[in-house]
Formats: C-alpha cells, structure tokens, sequence
C-alpha cells in the first residue's frame, strides 16, 4: 500500500486515539510521512472517539480525510457513521465481538476479528485495539511490526515496557486470525 | 538535527518557545489550545521559569506586558474569545513597543461559537484588534514542522522590531501530530535591551516604559517612528510559499491548515488537465503583496479559499489591483470544505 488513509472510530477508553498514534509513530520510524488528527469536538466526552492517521511516501496534504482507504470500527454507530467514506476497494475491519453489523457496502474489502473476545481470553481488555491493528498490518504491510515493536517502546512510559512482550502478543494473534 | 519526533502541534509551540529561551508564560485555559498550557505548567519549574495561571485573560496580558518590560521572552496562548479580551493589552503593548509572543488557536466565532478549526479572526489579527495606528506581525505556520520554526522566529522578530507577533493556527493544527524535528541549538537574535526596566541600581538613568504620551507633538512623534518600523517590517520580513503557479490556469490563496487542502486539490485538479497555482502568505502581516503582483496577470482567475466569511480575500484583492478577477470560497462554523467542493467551485470558475 502506498498511502494509507486510516479512520478508527470506536468509544472514548477503547484506545482509539492510541491505537492511531502508535501506528503514525511506526510509520515515521520507517521514514515515511505522517499526520495524526483526532476528534476533538464536545462529542468526545464519554461519547464516541476517532481519528484520522495518514501514512505516505509523499508530504501530506490535509490531515482531515474527507474519504479513507482504510476504516476500523470498534462500535455499532462508527460503522454506520464511516461505512461510506471508505473508497471503493477500500477495507472495513471491524472488532466483530462488538459490531453485530456487517458493512452494507459490497465495494469494498471486509475482515471481522473479535478482537474484544480475544483480548479478554488474554486477560485484559485493553489490548483490543492492538489485536486489531495486528489484522490492519496484516491486510496492508503499511508499517512492519518489528517498527511497530520500536513505537511501543518510543511512546509508552518506561513503566509500562514490561507490557511489551503481551502488547506484540496481541497483535501477533491479530495479525494471524 | 536530531531524531524526529511525533508531537500535537500545540505541545510543539510550548517546546519551541522553550527552546528559544522564553521563560515566563501566563495564560487561562482555553480549548483548542490549552496543551500550550499543560506542557508550560510542566516544563517551566524545571527550568527555573514562570508559570501563571491567571485570573483571566485580561489579567495574562497584562502580567506579559510586565515581563516584556523587564526584557524577558515571554509568552501568553488563548483562543478566539480569549483573544478578544486581550485586545487592550495588545494595544498597550503596541504603543509601549514591547516584544512579546501570543498564540491564537483560532476557534469559529462569533461570541463564545465552538470549538472547530477556523480563520474568522483574521481581520482582527492584521486589521488592528485594538485601538489605535498598531501593527502586529502574523505568522500562519501550516504544518506541526512549521509551527516549530516559526514560533521561535516570532521571539526573533519580536525582539528585532520590538513588536507583539502572533502565531495564528486553527485546532486543526493544534490538535494533530506529525513528525516535527528541533535543531540542536536555536539561533537566538540577542537584544541587550538597553530600554527594559530592570532596575537603576543608582547606575543610569531610569527608563521608562509607557504608552502615554499626553503632548500631542510628542504622540505624532511616537506614531510616525511606529509607523516607519511597520515599513521596515514591511521590507524585510514577508513570508510566502508560491506553488505551481507559473502558467497556471488559476491561483488558489489560502494559508495555514487549509492550504494543506489546496495542495491536494491541485492533484485531483491536475488529473483532469487544470493547473492550479497556490499563494500561501506565511506572514498575514505584513501580506505578500509582491508575490501577488507578480502573476497578477497569469491566471484566468484568483480565488481565496478560507474558513470565514471572507476576510483575507480583501487583501488579496488589493494586491492584485483589479488586474485579475478574485473569487471567494469558504466555510464557516468549524465546517471545512472537501478538496471535491473546492475543486468544483474552480471549475464553476474557468467555465
């Protein structure tokens, strides 16, 4: 993939806007351009989160996505709310544990990983949004997960470096589903 | 350079005063712009500076009127209604001539409005907030990079001219992240600031700083020396990019984070044979006018695009002088357009 145009969306404490950030600081540490923009409208408190992240080989235009190649969902309403921004051939993956839905779209690429019901076979909840991204780095290679490993270490305080192996876990189970 | 690093453009404007060795900020919170603060409160104790939360926003301006007068780099952030309260003090640091840094993340009007990205203050940037003949210099960085620079040449221009400059941004550029990059060390213009007030220690005369000038021989005085350093500002510090303007068949204008826009616009609009230029002024004053001038009569046609009702379209009109038609787009309310809308407005153009 040569650009990526990531929406996720889900709710505010599902790590959306982490989830996002440590895909950008991947896709930087492999040299390519990036830009992470979140909502930050009054709708962010306790209501629903998402984020725009761009990964390319060229400078990037405007962070604001006005479409997207790729969209994760982590709730109902985000997939009704994105599914047609998504380009046509674009790709849906959802954390098929909590959206009921499937894309009404026929257009376009779909997975579903209950990322939630594994995360929560693993013992922690918040690695939902990791196990999704491992899916994400599956279907599009845009960062390898050896520069993902190198973000996790760049954006988590040294505290929480012994959550790393777990975190690589989870997306490994992500990336294999 | 070191290592590149992810960082929220508002973190970034913090770090970069830091680094160009402002120590004293005061400032009242104010979404989308309150990280300045949060980074501020964070970093000052370790270096021995100053962190206030005021009262008020009328109350920060006032305390960096202070610091400013005892030559210190000093840094206040806000945005739009924020901005509004501090038009007094902006005016009196103006007539006082003291260097100083402000930061407005631009937040759609008017009255309290909402939270989204905007441009609708420009006229009150560069057309003069408060009373009286007062300049202040406007940078409009459009990307987290760019924010970085420019903010520590606002502190450079600041103390070369002794003038108020502002950043001007929207929470577009506020809010996101992108790979920014500090240089090892910053180049500081060193100002002895023989006029600060920093004590006579029975040593010299005192000095005396003041925007107070009763005698009006003596306030016309004051006035026309203001007026002569605008000028100067004029001649020497005009920022612009000018983009895939040569030939063009239109030049779109627009700064900060909708310029950004643009340049993906003139992709799309060059797939279906349309060369479109772009002016993006990096100082709103003093504006580009040379750059306008200069392809003035290239293109079929100018358009501004903006997030207001059209506000920087009247400057680009002056410049351009009536030697070309200027158009408007824009939107309002924390609404940006789509690259599709513009790029269709510039169809309906050249049709």
């Amino acid at each position: 993939m040569k650009q990526l145009e990531l929406i996720i969306a889900g709710f505010g404490g599902q790590g959306i806007l982490s989830a996002g950030r440590l895909l950008a600081y991947a896709g930087m540490l492999e040299g390519k351009y990036v830009s992470w923009l979140p909502s930050y409208g009054p709708e962010m408190r306790g209501g629903t989160a998402n984020c725009s992240v761009v990964i390319s080989d060229e400078p990037v235009g405007s962070p604001i996505l006005d479409t997207a190649n790729v969209l994760v969902v982590m709730n109902g309403p985000s997939l009704e709310k994105f599914e047609k921004v998504v380009e046509p051939d674009g790709l849906i993956i959802s954390d098929s544990s909590l959206v009921e839905a499937k894309p009404k779209r026929t257009d376009i690429d779909f997975s579903g990983v209950p990322a939630t019901q594994i995360a929560s076979d693993m013992g922690n909840l918040t690695y939902a949004n990791i196990i999704i991204l491992g899916k994400l780095l599956a279907k599009t290679g845009i960062v390898s997960r050896e520069s993902f490993e190198t973000a996790l270490k760049k954006v988590l305080p040294a505290k929480k470096h012994h959550m790393i192996p777990e975190e690589m876990k989870a997306l490994n189970l992500g990336h294999d589903y | 350079m070191s290592e590149k690093l992810l960082m929220k453009g508002n973190e970034v404007i913090a770090e970069a005063a830091l680094r160009a060795g402002c120590k004293h900020y005061f400032g009242y919170p104010i979404t989308p712009q309150t990280e300045v603060a949060h980074y501020m409160a964070k970093k000052m104790p370790e270096i021995n500076g100053t962190f206030v939360q005021a009262e008020s926003e009328v109350a920060a301006i006032n305390m960096v009127y202070g610091a400013a007068a005892a030559g210190a780099r000093v840094l206040t952030s806000s945005s739009s209604p924020g901005i509004s309260l501090k038009q007094e003090g902006i005016s009196y640091i103006a007539g006082a001539e003291l260097p100083c840094v402000i930061v407005n993340i631009v937040r759609c009007g008017p009255g309290l409005g909402g939270i989204l990205p905007a441009q609708c203050d420009y006229f009150q940037a560069v057309k003069g907030g408060g009373h009286g003949d007062y300049k202040m210099v406007v940078l409009a960085p459009s990307s987290v990079q760019e924010l970085y620079e420019l903010t520590v040449e606002s502190f450079n221009i600041a103390d070369r001219y002794r003038i108020c400059t502002m950043i001007m941004g929207d929470g577009m550029l506020g809010q996101m992240m992108e790979a920014v990059e500090f240089k090892a060390r910053e180049e500081i213009y060193h100002d002895d600031k023989k006029w600060a007030t920093t004590g006579t220690k029975m040593q010299r005369e005192s000095n005396n700083v003041t925007s107070i000038y009763i005698n009006p021989e003596v306030l016309e005085k004051h006035n026309l020396k203001l007026q002569a350093k605008y000028r100067q500002i004029e001649q020497n510090e005009v920022r612009v990019e000018t983009y895939n303007c040569e030939n063009a068949d239109i030049i779109v204008t627009a700064y900060g984070t909708v310029a950004r826009i643009i340049k993906n616009v003139i992709k799309s609009a060059e797939k279906e044979g349309i060369k479109v230029g772009l002016i993006r002024p990096v100082t709103l004053w003093p504006f580009p006018t040379a750059a306008f001038e200069k392809y003035a009569e290239t293109p079929k046609a100018f358009l501004s695009v903006e997030l207001s009702a059209g506000q920087m379209v009247e400057d680009v009109r002056l410049a351009v002088n009536g030697k070309c038609p200027v158009h408007f787009y824009g939107r309002m309310g924390g609404m940006v357009p789509s690259q599709k809308e513009i790029l269709n407005k510039i169809k309906e153009i050249l049709k």
